[in-house]
């Protein structure tokens, strides 16, 4: 490689690299931090109550549920059920939600009528994702391996080895755990199939 | 009623309201008064009762009196039961129970109050912790003579 011999720096000499890389080094370490920082910071209960369609909603039902309070205070908050953990999924997740944003514009759950007129909808639409996935979110805390059904109630545990050897899911039997049920009498003969919902 | 009679009987109510007063007042200063918190004085604190624990899953409780609703031997805590949703019946429905191994609702839960049989659970037995209960280590708060079916038939 030769360097300029004479006075004048040419645009790619060797120098205005180097500086431009550390540059653009620096800028993608402060861009990537800031980005993750905010993508973070929407991924909090703080943020997801800063609406009130879902603090004066779904939060209040998941108050009075064993996931919000219970006797050795580990919680699971809105994202660690509802934003898958791994990064790929996540950013899927998010991008999707962009749709959220639009509907919280247009208003469309803005008040307890509109949101009770929506609950089938929006349930379902959680159902379907959470089935989709073998309820990964649930299994990000409940390991099927390394359950001890002689610790279950003698309820629990038949039901829970039946249902893992018919190839069951978290989600097709533990519905309206953490919010309330929505009525389910309007669903068809293959929805109530696809769901699980037996009465 | 006469003037005269009516003053009198008035006379009459309030010496008796003095006097009920009067030694519901020495009462309360001799014994202090008894109520359900027992016999503490208004001033004094209670103590908060302990917090009763519910009994672990269990198999069929006896009954301990004739035409007792079946008690609930397991926990039923966040067991939903709205004007929507049901969760007893996701086990203990005609359709479920018998893959959930549970007990069946009664077949009387099906009439309404007019005697009339209804194809899906009637609207009145539809609250069904109103009836059935879970149980906890608890004493009876009252005394009771109730007894079982078979002691009645002795």
């Amino acid at each position: 490689m030769t360097t300029p011999t004479n006075g004048k720096k040419g645009f790619l000499s060797r120098r205005s690299v180097k500086a431009v890389l550390i540059i653009g080094f620096v800028l993608g370490i402060l861009f990537w931090g800031a980005f993750n920082t905010a993508l973070e910071l929407t991924n909090t209960e703080t943020f997801c109550l800063s609406c009130h369609e879902m603090k004066d909603n779904v939060y209040q039902e998941y108050r009075n549920t064993i996931h919000y309070s219970n006797r050795t205070g580990v919680r699971a908050t809105c994202p660690d059920c509802h934003v898958p953990k791994d990064w790929t999924h996540k950013i899927i997740r998010k991008i999707q939600a962009s749709n959220e944003l639009y509907h919280k514009a247009l208003g469309t759950i803005n008040t307890r009528e509109k949101f009770e007129g929506k609950r089938l909808e929006l349930a379902k639409h959680e159902w379907r994702r959470m089935k989709k996935v073998d309820s990964r979110e649930c299994r990000n805390c409940h390991s099927y391996d390394y359950m001890d059904y002689t610790m279950q109630s003698r309820r629990a545990s038949p039901q829970h080895i039946d249902g893992f050897n018919e190839g069951k899911t978290c989600i097709d039997c533990h519905k309206g755990i953490a919010h309330q049920m929505p009525d389910t009498s309007e669903l068809s003969k293959e929805e109530r199939e696809e769901f699980n919902l037996e009465q | 009623m006469t003037y005269k009679t009516r003053k009198a009987a008035l006379l009459k109510t309030s010496g008796i309201t003095l006097g009920l007063v009067l030694s519901l007042v020495a009462a309360n200063s001799w014994a202090g008064l008894s109520s359900l918190r027992g016999e503490a004085s208004i001033e004094s604190g209670s103590n908060a009762p302990d917090v009763k624990r519910e009994h672990a899953d269990s198999p069929p409780i006896e009954r301990n009196y004739f035409q007792q609703p079946p008690l609930i031997p397991h926990r039923i805590r966040e067991y939903q039961i709205t004007l929507r949703n049901n969760k007893c019946l996701s086990c203990h429905s005609w359709k479920t129970y018998k893959k959930a191994k549970a007990t069946k609702i009664s077949q009387t839960h099906f009439d309404d109050r007019d005697g009339n049989a209804q194809t899906s659970l009637a609207a009145r037995r539809y609250f069904c912790t109103q009836c059935h209960v879970p149980q906890v280590d608890a004493p009876p708060l009252v005394g009771n003579a109730f007894l079982p079916v078979e002691e009645l038939s002795k």
